[in-house]
């Protein structure tokens, strides 16, 4: 073996070019998950591989990448897997969300609004969103194929039979063009609503389940619920606890053994910006005591 | 004031640096050479070359010790560069009728054309420690035959002679390849049977296992197991003809099943097959058992357990993919965790509250 040489983004060009002609059809009809020959990439299936294959085969050296990972640029996969676009395609990187032209993300949508040009990359573990309800990959294709989406309606109507609500928090299930019902993968059903008629493109990468789906800008994506129970989503009762900010989705951060909790914004890059125009929530720039994580004891 | 945990990349580097600590160990004991992987642990290096799909033993032995001895992890390593590489086209079936024969045994028959080979097995051994193996004993060389070798029959000559065993169905065209064509079930025997070359080791051993302990039961018996060299020949356009490319050493067993026929055929014994790099009889054999026992559709048999079942087999029986998605779970997951955390919370809340309720009017009634 010479020393190893990689391609610009590591994949090499066939590899390229293979999935590119996935995501192509997968924009060509919306929420259909397409087959493709996934690789194996040098971090681990269910670690962001679909995500990685996706942003390898669409990156240009002009691109600047950002990459998330429970809404966090700091979290330890997201940036192992900006270090490894650095390392093999030498490309910018940021962490400012307007910034970006690509954004592979898992489990979160910023909550800055994307704009036209920008890509949104999600890593999927599972991209069959009946296949808790049928394990065989034969059996809802053949589902998606006659759009036989009863079973998930039942499946959402027994939870609230049994619980009073729809039990299903992340990975809600949407339905996208009115045609194919269509896993967001696991962000929070808070996020659902930013799926809908997003003006960025919207690819979903599954590596080891082999597939690729899409939404290209200004698609339709609705969120199953019924008349009598429409869907909603997670209410925070208080705002971010260093930036002050609402309607975001917010991290509970456990402060001590005594029940003492904060809740601070999941989207470290849009707290940090909210924090450097001068928004301050409760906690910030003051110190951690006693005295001031009483005031968060009271949980939501 | 709080600050947010941060320093994932610098605890990343830590993490790895530590890492590379951990692997070298004591410095005063001389580090392993590739060499000494690729020839004393040869059955490690054989076994990475065949779940990880490549054939090169010093790429084998360097993943081993770059791994810690971590076989699945090392698999992993060689998966990561073999998709690197290029595919210029396929071989040539290669011909193991031709092998270069060094063990090679049947269980149907007590002797046949060219014989009971035992080679170097562990069958028969006793397994006790040998404490001199502490230290570096003098070994002697294998005793080697006089003359030249009789060819060794195929099983599936002798017995196909007779018509007494099924034929190879034949494919037509070009085989498929598992790692160019997204996975789309039913899958051909081709494509399961490189699944299966590439499959974990233990979860076909135990599928094999499940299928003689009366779970998709087939009568098996080793019709033969041989294990030697094989030369590799591709077909190239240009030249008209093949050529050799090099040499690989293989595993390959031939299980003999419980019998089939029809109104058209008289019945004759099935087959199960097994083929994979290096020595590694065990998988072979394993091997042989499921694609065996996931012929069943096509030898119209009743589906009735998981060994059966192309996608409970097939889609998880790659270690590399099961090991990162078992362990991605160890990923963050505090979005979705506070998602169910705050449904949880309220169902609770709910539920307090209908049982005040109940309590209320319990205590109202009285």
């Amino acid at each position: 073996m010479t020393a190893a040489t990689y391609n610009f983004a590591y994949l090499d060009e066939q590899t390229k070019r293979m999935i590119r002609r996935a995501i192509l059809k997968g924009i060509a009809i919306p929420g259909y998950q397409v087959p493709f020959a996934s690789r194996e990439m040098p971090m681990p299936y269910g670690w962001g591989t679909g995500g990685v294959q996706v942003t390898a085969a669409i990156l240009g050296p002009d691109d600047v990448l950002k990459v998330i990972d429970q809404g966090a640029d700091d979290t330890t996969n997201a940036v192992s897997i900006r270090k490894f676009f650095q390392r093999v395609a030498g490309i910018e990187t940021t962490t400012n969300t307007a910034d970006a032209t690509i954004i592979q993300t898992r489990h979160r949508i910023p909550e800055t609004p994307l704009q036209e040009g920008q890509v949104l990359v999600y890593q999927v573990p599972i991209p069959e969103p009946l296949r808790f309800l049928e394990p065989r990959e034969t059996e809802t294709r053949k589902m998606h194929a006659l759009e036989e989406y009863g079973l998930m309606h039942v499946k959402l109507y027994e939870d609230i039979a049994r619980n009073g609500h729809i039990a299903t928090t992340y990975a809600y299930p949407v339905k996208v063009e009115g045609r194919y019902v269509m896993d967001p993968s696991p962000t929070p059903k808070f996020d659902n609503p930013k799926m809908h008629m997003s003006e960025a493109l919207q690819l979903f990468g599954a590596g080891r389940e082999k597939r690729i789906y899409a939404l290209p800008p200004h698609t339709d994506v609705v969120s199953l619920d019924f008349e009598d129970h429409p869907f909603e989503v997670q209410r925070f009762d208080r705002p971010c606890a260093l930036c002050g900010a609402e309607q975001v989705y917010l991290d509970e951060v456990v402060l001590d053994d005594r029940g003492g909790r904060m809740f601070v914004c999941s989207d470290s890059d849009h707290c940090e910006t909210r924090q450097a125009e001068g928004f301050r929530g409760e906690l910030a720039g003051e110190k951690l005591d006693a005295s001031t994580s009483d005031r968060t004891e009271e949980v939501i | 004031m709080y600050v947010a945990v941060k320093g994932g990349e610098a605890a990343i580097d830590n993490a790895h640096r530590l890492l590379a600590d951990r692997r070298r160990g004591d410095r005063s004991v001389p580090t392993l050479g590739l060499d000494q992987i690729a020839e004393q642990f040869a059955l490690s290096v054989d076994r990475v070359m065949s779940e990880g799909s490549l054939y090169d033993r010093r790429l084998a032995a360097l993943a081993i010790k770059q791994a810690r001895g971590d076989l699945i992890e090392a698999i992993f390593l060689v998966r990561a560069y073999r998709t690197t590489l290029p595919r210029f086209g396929h071989s040539e079936p290669v011909d193991t009728g031709a092998m270069q024969v060094e063990r090679r045994i049947s269980a149907c028959f007590k002797d046949l054309p060219g014989g009971q080979l035992l080679g170097p097995t562990f069958d028969y051994t006793h397994r006790l420690l040998d404490d001199e193996l502490d230290g570096d004993p003098a070994v002697e060389p294998g005793a080697l035959r006089d003359g030249a070798a009789e060819p060794a029959t195929q099983i599936a000559d002798i017995l196909g002679g007779e018509g007494l065993i099924e034929e190879d169905p034949l494919a037509p065209g070009e085989p498929g390849d598992i790692n160019q064509t997204p996975m789309e079930f039913p899958l051909s025997r081709a494509m399961r049977l490189q699944s299966l070359s590439r499959g974990d080791e233990g979860f076909l051993l135990a599928l094999g296992y499940s299928t003689q302990r009366g779970y998709a039961r087939s009568h098996p018996f080793v019709g033969e197991i041989r294990i030697g060299e094989v030369e590799v020949e591709v077909f190239v356009p240009e030249l008209g003809f093949a050529v050799p490319v090099g040499r690989v050493q293989l595993t390959e067993c031939q299980m003999v099943n419980q019998f089939k026929g029809s109104a058209k055929t008289p019945p004759q014994f099935t087959r199960g097959y097994g083929l994979v790099f290096g020595q590694s009889e065990r998988k072979a054999m394993a091997m042989s058992l499921c694609d065996r026992a996931l012929r069943a559709e096509e030898l119209g048999e009743d589906i009735v357990a998981p060994p059966q079942d192309q996608e409970f087999v097939i889609s998880h029986c790659d270690n590399v993919q099961a090991t990162g998605f078992v362990e991605h779970l160890k990923l963050p997951h505090y979005v979705d965790f506070q998602a169910e955390l705050g449904l949880v919370r309220t169902m609770r809340a709910e539920y307090e509250a209908t049982r005040n309720e109940d309590v209320e009017i319990r205590e109202a009634a009285e």
